[in-house]
């Protein structure tokens, strides 16, 4: 279904996943990992779940994963029940865990091929399709080695090569590029929208890094304490704290057009101070001329013009807070995330 | 789902914005991860079998592992079943040989302690082994090997019948071995037939079972090995010493007695012996079968449904 039919006839395409007030209680219900949650995902989008650690990210994804039950709501996963149908959900859709899966002991092609048989796959297709998925993330070389003497990159590849192995519609990925270089982090990126544009594929992923968010999420979801405290594109988050920032700087002894300039649509704010216009609008590029054109139309003369977006940075700090998060974790959620981040740096 | 979230409620504006990008709905990609899903095999024994397979490809491809689990009954036979051969005491004793075969075959149900003991140890190494089989529950939970099983849609049961699989196939190749140490250290041989070693296999493979299911059914919920390791030590030795796989019952105090009549091991032991070595049993052959078919059933449906319960939070 494309995304315009969506638009159109909203009722036509059922999103791919529908959560309706779902919560996560621990401990008998002492702690709230997520409370009351609820969000749509579109079939073809990437969607990001954007949060502080111990926000309530991985139990989401481990809810709609079937590996937990909520503790109350429910959710639609590619048009299954999570409570009532999660075999259904689970041959539906990929998983790549946040923690690193494969068996060290053996080798990443036999790690591939015991996925495929825990998803059933014919053996006929099962080698076919690990060669092609191990052909995907570029470790053909390496197939026939043993995990124990992969790089953190390289672990991170299988993983995903492991979540693909179901020919999933849509596909779960927890921190994906947790703790790894650079290089490894845009290689990984690019597989994802690979995934996206030219394989179709729904995508979910959570992360705590802003720029992983910026550039690949469609839509984001920033979830707090449990909570999603705002949901909307990169742009729309990143406008909701304020807007572009056009500074225009004039000749010093020219007259003050700031009323003027706060007449056009889209300014929010005008400050004037030194010969300096200090102006917040939404759609920054398409106001600058709009500003250029007026202060010209006077007569007037702009000597320099500068355009700053907000960073997403900022949004985020906006709707999460800023003071410093001392989250109590359990020992053992301490120690996967640990191990988790030792092994990608190996 | 009954309540509906209104679709499109705060989406309508990104959405047309990023239109541009989107894929259309054809013409069909030429990449192959979106070729049509091959039928797939849902039968819950392809699961089972790529799981177990996994477990015994680990063990089979680490031979150390394999001597060094073999040392132990090795040691057991050659050293204490040479050195402490509780036969001798009975030899030792003067008489004729005719009296001092009564008295072993009163004591012992069979003239050769070596051979009693030999059949212990056959018990001995399975018990060793299922022991252990929790261990590598608490290890995939670690390393999160087992939460991808189970974000996978093979069962639950199934996850933990392999770990159960792979332990006694493990328990049974290895006391196969020890069998063959033990004829070829002097075991008395004179009665054993292949309807007896495979009646004995048969009784050692419910006790695998049972016991297994037990260890794997323990380390369910533990991520912690110390935990289990101390678990571990708890019933092991327990379940050696009370039982007949070292010294004959009839020589135990009373209330000990009662407690290796309800150890499982005692059972095996008392079936392997009869049909190994045509030794006089304290039950009939009719009764360990069932007793030990009967522990191994129970275990293995107390596993699989404690599974379902237990490995979903």
């Amino acid at each position: 279904m494309s995304r315009q039919e969506n638009v159109l006839f909203p009722e036509l395409s059922r999103p791919i996943i529908i959560v309706d007030k779902l919560s996560k209680t621990f401990n008998d219900g002492k702690i709230k990992a997520v409370d009351n949650v609820g969000f749509e995902v579109k079939e073809g989008e990437i969607f990001g779940f954007l949060g502080p650690n111990g926000a309530g990210k991985t139990t989401t994804i481990n809810m709609l994963t079937t590996l937990l039950k909520p503790s109350s709501g429910n959710a639609e996963v590619c048009g299954y029940d999570i409570r009532k149908h999660s075999n259904e959900v689970r041959r539906a859709v990929g998983v790549v865990p946040q923690e690193y899966t494969a068996d060290e002991e053996m080798t990443g092609y036999d790690n591939i091929i015991l996925c495929a048989d825990l998803y059933g796959l014919p053996r006929s297709d099962s080698k076919k399709h690990a060669d092609e998925l191990l052909g995907l993330v570029e470790l053909h070389d390496a197939a026939r080695r043993k995990v124990s003497t992969y790089s953190g990159g390289m672990r991170r590849r299988l993983e995903l090569a492991c979540g693909l192995i179901n020919y999933p519609k849509l596909l779960f990925l927890d921190e994906p590029t947790l703790g790894l270089d650079v290089q490894t982090r845009a290689a990984v990126w690019k597989y994802i929208r690979m995934l996206k544009e030219q394989y179709r594929m729904t995508l979910f992923l959570t992360t705590h890094y802003m720029e992983e968010a910026d550039t690949l999420c469609d839509r984001i979801a920033i979830i707090d304490h449990g909570h999603i405290v705002k949901t909307g594109t990169p742009e729309e988050l990143k406008a909701s704290v304020g807007g572009d920032v056009i500074t225009v700087t004039v000749k010093e002894r020219e007259p003050d057009l700031s009323p003027e300039i706060a007449q056009i649509g889209l300014v929010k704010d005008v400050k004037k101070n030194d010969g300096a216009y200090r102006i917040k609008a939404e759609l920054g590029e398409e106001t600058t001329p709009q500003i250029m054109d007026l202060i010209r139309s006077k007569g007037l003369h702009v000597t320099k013009i500068s355009l700053a977006k907000p960073t997403l940075d900022e949004a985020y700090l906006e709707f999460t807070g800023r003071e410093l998060r001392e989250e109590e974790t359990d020992r053992m959620q301490m120690f996967s995330q640990r191990l988790t981040m030792r092994r990608a740096r190996s | 789902m009954d309540e509906k979230i209104p679709p499109g409620r705060e989406t309508s504006l990104q959405q047309a914005t990023v239109q541009e990008e989107l894929p259309r709905e054809s013409p069909a990609p030429d990449q192959e991860p979106s070729r049509t899903v091959p039928r797939l095999n849902t039968s819950p024994l392809h699961g089972l079998w790529a799981l177990t397979k996994r477990d015994l490809k680990k063990w089979y491809t680490n031979p150390y592992q394999l001597l060094i689990s073999l040392i132990q009954p090795a040691v057991w036979l050659g050293l204490f079943g040479k050195a402490v051969n509780f036969g001798s005491f009975i030899s030792a004793g003067g008489g004729s040989p005719a009296q001092q075969n009564a008295i072993l075959l009163g004591i012992f149900g069979t003239t050769s302690y070596f051979s009693f003991l030999a059949c212990g140890m056959l018990a001995f190494i399975i018990l060793f082994t299922s022991a252990f089989s929790g261990m590598s529950v608490v290890f995939d939970r670690r390393f999160g090997f087992l939460n991808k099983a189970l974000s996978t849609p093979v069962g639950r049961g199934t996850v933990v019948t392999a770990k159960v699989l792979q332990s006694v196939a493990r328990s049974l190749i290895q006391s196969a071995i020890v069998l063959g140490i033990a004829v070829a250290l002097g075991m008395d041989t004179s009665q054993i037939t292949v309807l007896g070693v495979l009646g004995s296999f048969v009784l050692l493979f419910l006790m695998a079972m049972g016991l297994s299911s037990l260890f794997v059914m323990l380390a369910l919920r533990s991520s912690n090995w110390q935990t289990q390791m101390a678990i571990i030590n708890l019933l092991n030795l327990p379940l050696l010493f009370a039982s007949n796989a070292l010294f004959p019952t009839k020589l135990m105090p009373a209330w000990l007695r009662d407690v290796v009549k309800v150890n499982p091991v005692s059972y095996a032991n008392d079936g392997v012996r009869q049909l190994l070595l045509g030794a006089i049993g304290a039950n009939s052959l009719f009764v360990d079968f069932a007793y030990l078919i009967g522990f191994a059933s129970l275990f293995s449906i107390v596993g699989i449904v404690l599974s379902w319960r237990l490995l979903s939070k």
